[in-house]
């Protein structure tokens, strides 16, 4: 029953027009072998939810991105992520800006199949304003309004995890596994790439391992084994972000036809070719923790 | 007991430091350097009570130092990641100071987008992030860097991240006591929304600042009430802390 599969066979699940969901939080554990599959092809239309970093500034730049779902895309150590801004600036993206806690509950509601959760956030603010199809009801128990937040449901959502078993079996071993779990549920097929493919054995060694899996293997549709699959965002505890390397994307912003000259030189060749061009699994291998 | 061997960043800190007291056992959130200090002391002096995390994902059974670790391991106590922070900034229990780029009369922030449409901003920035969960759910207070009008502006916010007090935007069922607003904590002053009707007020100048000053760079009415007082120095303990905190004087630059 393996899962198994190249990065480009998972992207191929992707279709013009389609609501994807990109798990990880800013520079942090995000798929982005998978993001540059993604940029490689020629789906466009997308709808994005994520919580954002360099994956929506990249399929920003790149045009792939009809509509953005979002609370915030930021680099973090780099505050304004660059292609991102300008995609907003242009006026060329339609926006969903909602409060990071509305995505958590959004794709709560995906994922238990109610059509929204209730909630304060948002009242009195832009959010609503800006959102009309964010609706604000009265409630059948009080006699306040409340913010009806629809269910955000996903037909893909891409994910990167520590490492994995062929069945799916995902482990994330990191401080945090943000609101991935919450991408997975809300979405109907799921998409992991891994730093490491294990043999289902590997977690019977102790049920601390099992811990650190936080969805069924049925909720798993495939499995990308993919090392250094996050770069370069960080995937700790096996390694830190690149700030180099952000800089760079970050400073090519700033020059004429920065994004193709970083889309040459890094997104063009493939995968094997991207590790070479940054220096290797060793250089990402050795990239510090982030201490905040 | 004051040190006259202080810098305004101290003095802004330990100012800052005070917004927690009272609170209780509540986590307290400083995005920014000042903030995160301003918490720290906080934690250590005025709230002992306090809650902070490590700006990761786990909360601390005392504050962690700023900058580079060296030998210092956090001293962890609970698992607090992303997922855990929403459930704890929805029970209320949390006090937050953050940095808004725009603030207007009502306390309403702005850190989206400034300028131009809101479907073309001329300058977008991060997005509402977490404002508006915030703002409804628990306490807030404003730290503002660079005092002007840029900054604390005429007319409304440019994007109305967080809700404040203004009666147009007040949602059915609510009143203004539902929405706490600590303090805002400038490089001139502090003030809060205490006046009537939860109008802006001017609590105390930083040593050397007029109220004049503080009018010219402010968008919008203040209530002043009677002989200002000057925001108090540092205590030399507090100086003390704050330089356990900030060993490589990180903060030196805060101010701009």
């Amino acid at each position: 029953m393996s899962k198994l599969l190249s990065a480009a066979a998972a992207v191929a699940q992707i279709k013009d027009g389609m609501t994807i969901g990109i798990g990880g939080w800013g520079p942090r554990r995000k798929p982005m072998a998978l993001v540059r599959e993604l940029l490689r092809s020629d789906v466009k239309d997308l709808t994005v939810v994520a919580y954002g970093g360099a994956d929506v500034g990249m399929l920003c730049a790149a045009g792939k991105v009809k509509k953005l779902i979002f609370a915030f895309v930021s680099l973090d150590f780099i505050p304004l992520e660059p292609y991102f801004r300008k995609a907003r600036q242009s006026g060329a993206l339609e926006v969903m800006e909602i409060d990071e806690g509305h995505m958590v509950l959004g794709l709560k509601a995906a994922g238990i199949g109610a059509p929204y959760i209730p909630t304060k956030i948002g009242l009195g603010t832009d959010v609503i304003r800006h959102n009309p199809d964010i609706k604000v009801i009265d409630s059948p128990y009080d006699d306040k309004e409340w913010v009806a937040m629809p269910a955000l449901k996903l037909d893909v959502a891409l994910i990167h995890a520590d490492r994995a078993d062929a069945r799916g079996v995902c482990q994330i071993k990191g401080p945090d596994l943000y609101m991935d779990d919450l991408m997975v549920r809300a979405a109907e097929q799921t998409f992991v790439s891994c730093d490491e493919l294990v043999e289902t054995e590997y977690f019977h060694r102790n049920a601390e391992e099992a811990r650190y899996v936080f969805w069924e293997r049925s909720e798993t549709t495939g499995v990308v084994h993919i090392p250094c699959g996050a770069h370069p965002t960080s995937c700790a505890p096996l390694y830190g972000f690149d700030t180099a390397h952000f800089k760079a994307y970050a400073a090519s912003a700033k020059e004429e036809g920065g994004w193709q000259g970083y889309y040459d030189k890094f997104i063009k060749g493939g995968e094997e070719q991207y590790l070479a061009a940054i220096g290797g699994a060793e250089h990402v291998k050795q990239l510090p923790l982030p201490v905040f | 007991m004051s040190d006259t061997n202080y810098t305004l960043v101290d003095l802004v800190i330990a100012a800052a430091s005070e917004a927690w007291r009272g609170d209780g056992e509540v986590l307290a959130t400083g995005i920014g350097l000042v903030p995160r200090l301003a918490a720290s002391l906080s934690m250590c002096t005025s709230n002992r009570q306090l809650m902070m995390t490590d700006s990761e994902a786990f909360v601390v059974s005392e504050p962690v130092p700023v900058g580079p670790r060296g030998g210092y391991v956090p001293k962890f106590e609970t698992w607090m990641g992303f997922s855990r922070i929403f459930d704890n900034v929805w029970s209320g229990k949390r006090h937050a100071m953050v940095g808004p780029t725009q603030v207007d009369r009502f306390g309403q922030g702005n850190i989206s987008a400034i300028g131009g449409s809101y479907a073309k901003p001329k300058v977008m920035m991060l997005g509402v992030r977490g404002f508006p969960g915030n703002s409804i759910s628990h306490k807030n207070s404003f730290f503002v860097p660079n005092h002007s009008k840029q900054v604390f502006v005429e007319g409304e916010v440019d994007v109305v991240c967080s809700i404040g007090y203004n009666p147009e935007r007040l949602p059915k069922g609510y009143t203004f006591d539902d929405i706490k607003f600590g303090k805002i904590v400038t490089n001139l002053c502090v003030m809060d929304f205490g006046g009537p009707n939860k109008q802006a007020r001017l609590l105390s100048l930083h040593p050397g600042v007029t109220v004049e000053q503080v009018r010219e760079n402010t968008g919008f009415e203040l209530l002043v009430e009677g002989d200002v007082p000057t925001t108090p120095a540092p205590s030399a303990e507090q100086l003390a802390i704050i330089a356990r905190l900030d060993p490589k004087n990180l903060r030196a630059s805060a101010l701009g």
